[in-house]
């Protein structure tokens, strides 16, 4: 098992992904310094409030944050669907599980090899990006750590998913279905508030179900709630708290400890059921 | 060593072995023909582990088919053959030695040792993905044969590879062979599996359909003799030993049982006839294995005179 993580991560390391994400959270980090500082200078050049800044930082942070989660989709969709599905159609594979080793660890080598890398880039760009903007205005969120650790689980819930099912489609379908998947669990996630809004249960059921199918959007929630000013809380719930939750850029609390348990789970049944098909499947 | 037992594997509506049994001992060198399709590639993944039987069950190195531990002690080289085209090939054959569970001290001359034996010392950091498909084969070679392992499965060993290629195998193979190996190989060149295998085991739509070592499948082509003066009546009596064909002088009888033709001459000169020639075991694997796929030929037709019969005519 620890055989196969290494190997994925010189793979990756190899065929020059980690270099291009390494190159690509500089850029995007280098942007967003760069625009912040420009919008804090002009801001306060007119004479807008600290507390106005303030805010204006937290959700440029978090909009960045939402556009990083989507490239994460992606990056743990193309990482995670070839890690067995390609192996298995190239024939690299056929010698791999001619060994002595388990397909199942196999299986858990590759994604844990994955998870690494995927982690390290969130990791290192959540955390550059968090500094450059506290550097730049002065102000942080106040979770950093709590934020980068939610969106470094919503990358790891995709990821999942896409391996899974690379051992079991072809890992294009694979890749397509991750992805289409985390866009429907968004999707899901502005329902399910909606309807709360609007007080419609049945639809409320339904999404808060897809929800906890699928736990990307759950996590995305406790990434906005790590990078909210607590004032913003607080003067949300002054008004229609109800209506507030409905924005998909806002949330009043972290997801409670039962649902990032459930997420943990959630991968281990992923990977779990991945593994019992692998060992069955002919090759 | 290898036993397998009235094994049946389906793929959906596809059976691709039906019912195959199949012994092999210790040290054998064994070769499976038979045309596209035979299902000789599902014996082989059969044999390792990555497909199980639909029924049926086998035994390898004395462990039930599909068992990891034994794994240990088997070299295999895919029909398709593809390794990480991102490693060096020195690299390669490491990450196997590690996957094998090889003891960390014997790695390093396992790796020289299999790099030498397929030629590939001197292209050995070099990257998989600059490999030709020839190169790569033998890499794959080099990858069933590290850490000589008591089984060597090889299904179709020289697909790509040159005639030079071709002779190297032989040679590789035999010596794995007197390193103590059982090997078991694919080919559909029988004239490769003719010069290095000692058994033959001929499949054709998921059957064994013939084994045994090479001259007895070869020699199940049967006798031909030049007789002269044989009356009606003692060619009626060669029957009792075979199907009997008649091309002017010559009679050929098969199949027949190498041991018995003094026999066959003893009965010809008993019914008075003159035995000019015999010939045992002209039929070469080629001309055996299309009879046994395309089925039976018919029984008085007799064999195309070879062309060295000319010769020994005319001596
Ligand atoms: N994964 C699979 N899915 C469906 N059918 C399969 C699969 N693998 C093999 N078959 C079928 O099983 C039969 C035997 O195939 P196999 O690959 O064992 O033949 P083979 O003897 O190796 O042929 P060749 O000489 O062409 O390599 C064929 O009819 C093939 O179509
Ligand atoms: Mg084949």
């Amino acid at each position: 098992m620890i055989v196969i993580a290494r190997l994925t991560i010189r793979e990756l390391v190899r065929r020059r992904v980690v270099w291009v994400l390494a190159a690509l959270s500089i850029v995007s980090v280098a942007l967003v310094g760069w625009g912040l500082e420009r919008l804090v200078t002009l801001a306060r050049a007119d004479g807008v409030l600290e507390l106005e800044i303030r805010i204006g930082v937290s959700q440029v942070l978090i909009l960045v944050a939402f556009m990083f989660s989507f490239v994460l989709a992606m990056t743990a969709a193309f990482i995670g669907a070839p890690a067995i599905g390609g192996d298995l159609e190239s024939g690299v594979a056929l010698a791999i599980l001619a060994r002595p080793v388990r397909r199942a660890s196999v299986l858990v080598g590759r994604w844990l090899g994955c998870v690494c890398v995927v982690v390290a880039y969130t990791v290192m760009s959540g955390l550059l990006a968090i500094a450059v903007a506290i550097g730049v205005s002065g102000f942080g969120p106040p979770e950093p750590l709590l934020a980068v650790a939610f969106l470094a689980g919503q990358a790891v819930v995709l990821l999942t998913l896409t391996l899974a099912l690379g051992s079991v489609l072809p890992s294009i379908a694979a890749g397509a279905i991750a992805v289409v998947g985390f866009g429907l669990g968004w999707m899901a996630g502005v329902m399910a508030g909606v309807a709360a809004a609007f007080g419609v249960e049945l639809l409320g059921r339904v999404a808060e179900a897809s929800r906890w199918l699928l736990p990307s959007d759950g996590l995305w929630r406790g990434v906005i709630y790590g990078l909210e000013p607590p004032l913003v809380v607080l003067l949300a719930a002054g008004r229609a708290a109800r209506v507030a939750d409905a924005n998909p850029f806002y949330a009043s609390a972290p997801p409670p400890l039962v649902f990032v348990i459930w997420s943990v789970v959630w991968i281990g049944l992923v990977l779990g059921l991945a593994a019992w098909w692998f060992e069955r499947r002919d090759l | 060593m290898i036993e397998l037992d009235h094994v049946v594997k389906t793929y959906g509506r596809t059976t691709a072995l039906d019912g195959l049994s199949l012994t092999v001992g210790r040290g054998e060198l064994v070769g499976l023909l038979g045309p596209n399709g035979a299902g000789k590639t599902t014996a082989i993944k059969l044999l390792i582990g990555l497909t199980r039987p639909t029924r049926g069950s086998g035994r390898v190195l004395g462990a039930p088919l599909g068992d990891r531990a034994a794994r240990a002690r088997i070299g295999y080289l895919p029909e398709l053959f593809r390794y990480q085209p991102w490693l060096r090939a020195r690299e390669v054959l490491r990450l196997h030695t590690e996957l094998a569970g090889l003891a960390p001290a014997r790695r390093p001359g396992a790796v020289d040792d299999a790099l030498a034996w397929v030629g590939l010392a001197e292209r050995a950091d070099d990257p998989v993905s600059g490999f030709s498909k020839g190169m790569q084969q033998r890499l794959g070679l080099g990858v069933a044969l590290l850490g000589d392992p008591e089984l060597i499965l090889l299904d179709e060993p020289t697909s790509a590879l040159d005639p030079i290629g071709r002779t190297d195998v032989r040679a590789i193979v035999r010596s794995a062979r007197d390193r103590g190996a059982t090997v078991i190989l694919n080919s559909h060149l029988l004239s490769e599996v003719e010069q290095v295998c000692d058994r033959v085991v001929i499949l054709h739509q998921g059957r064994a359909v013939a084994s045994g070592p090479l001259e007895e499948i070869v020699a199940a082509g049967g006798v031909r003799l030049r007789v002269t003066d044989l009356d009606p009546a003692g060619r009626q009596a060669l029957a009792a030993f075979g199907a009997v064909g008649i091309d002017g002088e010559w009679v050929a009888i098969r199949p027949l049982d190498r041991a018995r033709i003094p026999d066959v001459v003893e009965a010809i000169v008993a019914a008075g006839g003159r035995v000019h020639a015999v010939e045992p075991g002209r039929g070469s694997l080629e001309a055996r294995f299309l009879e046994l796929v395309t089925g039976p030929p018919p029984p008085a037709a007799p064999t195309d005179p070879p062309a060295a019969l000319d010769a020994l005519d005319a001596s």
